[in-house]
């Protein structure tokens, strides 16, 4: 059948989507191709060159947000998706749960407040109670505001699994704790993961309340980099964009092929 | 017995840390913005409504109130700026979701996949990725000088339509995921149906795939409209410092200009906006059960 006659296809929605598609991952890639200009212009090419990415992995500052950005994440990943996998356990397995509604309100809580407002809620708070620690508010806010994502693949796993399993586990004589660690875990496994995945890129991606809460020692990576980005556009900084943007793209292949297992 | 405990211990640290990391300091906020200002930052717990007052009056020297519009404008510009960002999204979105939705299964989830992708790329990146292409001695300035179409350029940054442009891709994803869900449902028969009683292309997407559309275009609407109203990124690097919008406006009370209650009555007028946006969003969903139910 030719496009003309499908009614279902309409005229110049094909082209539309390059179009799209183009807009979406042109700025990528330039930013991609202007970190191996080796002009200390940005605006004029002087040819291929590594030289900014030997600068960016020489700059200390940079390896320390690096740092920081990973052990908050880490941290944060852990803590939230081990506390969404609990309410998610009780959420959809738990019998007679009282408030199950505003339970499940209170875990997507943070995806329903503007950041902004929670970033500075959470500043004031820690302010009044004196807390000095960089790190521990960065993880504390962190862990907060990761929970619904980690909670949703979870949930959807959850529900989407055969109750049947369980059940045999029980009619063998496995306890609850058996059961769980045997047949219901490692078949969630891929919501749990995937869930952690999405936790551990909204954590590390967080600007605002991370630059809400930075103080010395506690910088993140896209703090840092927005303090470069205040200074003007440098090759440095296209050289750094585009590690962040080869590493993400990475995790990215890797969720991927994670959903695939299913 | 056993059963019960745990649903209580389950879910007992999801609320602790939603009460100490939000709930908490919500109430913390709602309560600063009726605080006095301190001398030095900060703020005394001594009533007022300052604050509130100072979002539409500049207190003149005798003490008296003059009405002063700038916040109201930046309000203003945050509301507008947000409907017309959902709208374009809307316009972009819908054929290529319609687009996706109608090839195969393998290409489907492929296309899905690389408008998700993005997503994955660190926001910064992406936002700054614009200050390369619309900056000085940026690409399409570039572009423009070297097919000679014109040489005197203003700047493409710091305005309106590089803020508008920054949101539009930022958020539009998030449009095309609902839009394609519910196109992805349609039941083509019916596209085959309008068509054989006569109706044309256009007829049929007016009365038949745009209707069929409409829960997920109101579904994408509000995943784009509710972050652009709290949008900082885009207008602080696109924007400038002349075109804030409320999201600015809250943070620069925390940072430089010092005046903690203001912000917090900033913040709450903002998230009153979202709660807006979400209950009227909630009202028509549930209208619509009720109406589904009744049929």
């Amino acid at each position: 059948m030719s496009t003309s006659n499908n009614v279902k296809k309409y005229p110049g929605f094909n082209f539309w989507t390059v179009c799209f598609f183009a807009f979406l991952y042109l700025p990528i890639l330039v930013v991609i191709l202007y970190s191996f200009n080796s002009s200390k212009l940005v605006s004029v090419w002087g040819g291929f060159s590594l030289k900014w990415y030997v600068n960016a992995l020489n700059n200390n500052n940079l390896l320390d947000a690096v740092q920081v950005s990973l052990t908050v994440a880490i941290i944060a990943t852990v803590i939230s998706t081990t506390v969404a996998l609990l309410a998610a356990m009780v959420l959809v397995r738990g019998k007679g749960v009282r408030f199950r509604k505003t339970s499940e309100t209170i875990v997507s809580l943070p995806l329903l407040l503007p950041e902004v407002v929670v970033a500075v809620a959470i500043l004031i708070f820690f302010s009044n109670l004196g807390i000095g620690n960089g790190m521990l508010k960065l993880i504390i806010a962190h862990s907060t505001f990761c929970i619904p994502f980690a909670f949703l693949p979870i949930r959807a796993r959850l529900q989407g699994m055969n109750m049947h399993v369980e059940e045999a586990s029980e009619d063998l004589y496995a306890n609850k704790w058996t059961t769980f660690k045997r047949i219901t875990f490692p078949l969630i496994l891929p919501g749990v993961s995937s869930g952690a995945m999405l936790a551990f890129v909204i954590s590390m991606d967080d600007f605002i309340t991370s630059s809400m809460l930075n103080s010395g020692g506690s910088t993140t990576l896209p703090v840092y980099i927005f303090s470069l980005i205040r200074q003007g556009v440098t090759p440095e900084l296209n050289a750094i964009s585009t590690l962040i943007i080869g590493v993400s793209l990475f995790l990215a292949g890797g969720a991927f092929l994670l959903q695939r297992q299913r | 017995m056993k059963k019960l405990s745990f649903n209580l211990w389950g879910l007992l640290p999801v609320h602790l840390i939603m009460l100490f990391g939000l709930i908490i300091p919500i109430g913390i906020v709602i309560s600063v913005s009726f605080a006095t200002k301190g001398a030095y930052g900060g703020f005394d717990y001594v009533f007022t409504l300052k604050a509130y007052q100072q979002i539409l009056y500049n207190e003149g020297w005798t003490g008296g109130l003059e009405f002063n519009p700038q916040y109201l404008h930046i309000i203003g510009r945050t509301l507008l700026l947000s409907v017309i960002t959902t709208m374009i999204c809307l316009l972009i979105s819908f054929p290529v979701a319609y687009y996706i939705a109608q090839q195969k299964a393998s290409r489907k989830a492929l296309l899905i996949y690389l408008v998700t992708l993005p997503f994955w790329v660190s926001m910064i990146v992406r936002v700054y990725s614009w200050l390369i292409i619309l900056g000085n001695e940026g690409v399409i300035e570039k572009i423009l000088r070297f097919t000679g179409l014109t040489d005197n350029i203003d700047s493409l940054l710091y305005n309106n339509g590089a803020m508008l442009l920054g949101m539009v891709y930022s958020y539009v994803p998030l449009m095309i995921l609902p839009i394609f869900a519910s196109i992805e449902k349609l039941d083509g028969n019916l596209i085959e149906a309008s068509h054989d009683l006569y109706g044309s292309r256009l007829t049929t997407l007016k009365r038949v795939i745009i209707p069929l559309a409409k829960p997920g275009m109101v579904a994408g609407s509000i995943l784009v409209f509710v972050p652009c109203l709290g949008s900082v990124l885009e207008p602080v690097l696109l924007g400038g410092g002349k075109n804030m919008m409320m999201g600015n406006l809250i943070t620069s009370q925390f940072g430089g200009a010092r005046n903690w209650p203001f912000g917090s009555a900033i913040a709450l007028v903002l998230m009153s906006l979202v709660v807006i946006a979400l209950v009227i969003h909630g009202l028509r969903a549930t209208d619509k059960d009720a109406r589904q139910e009744a049929l």
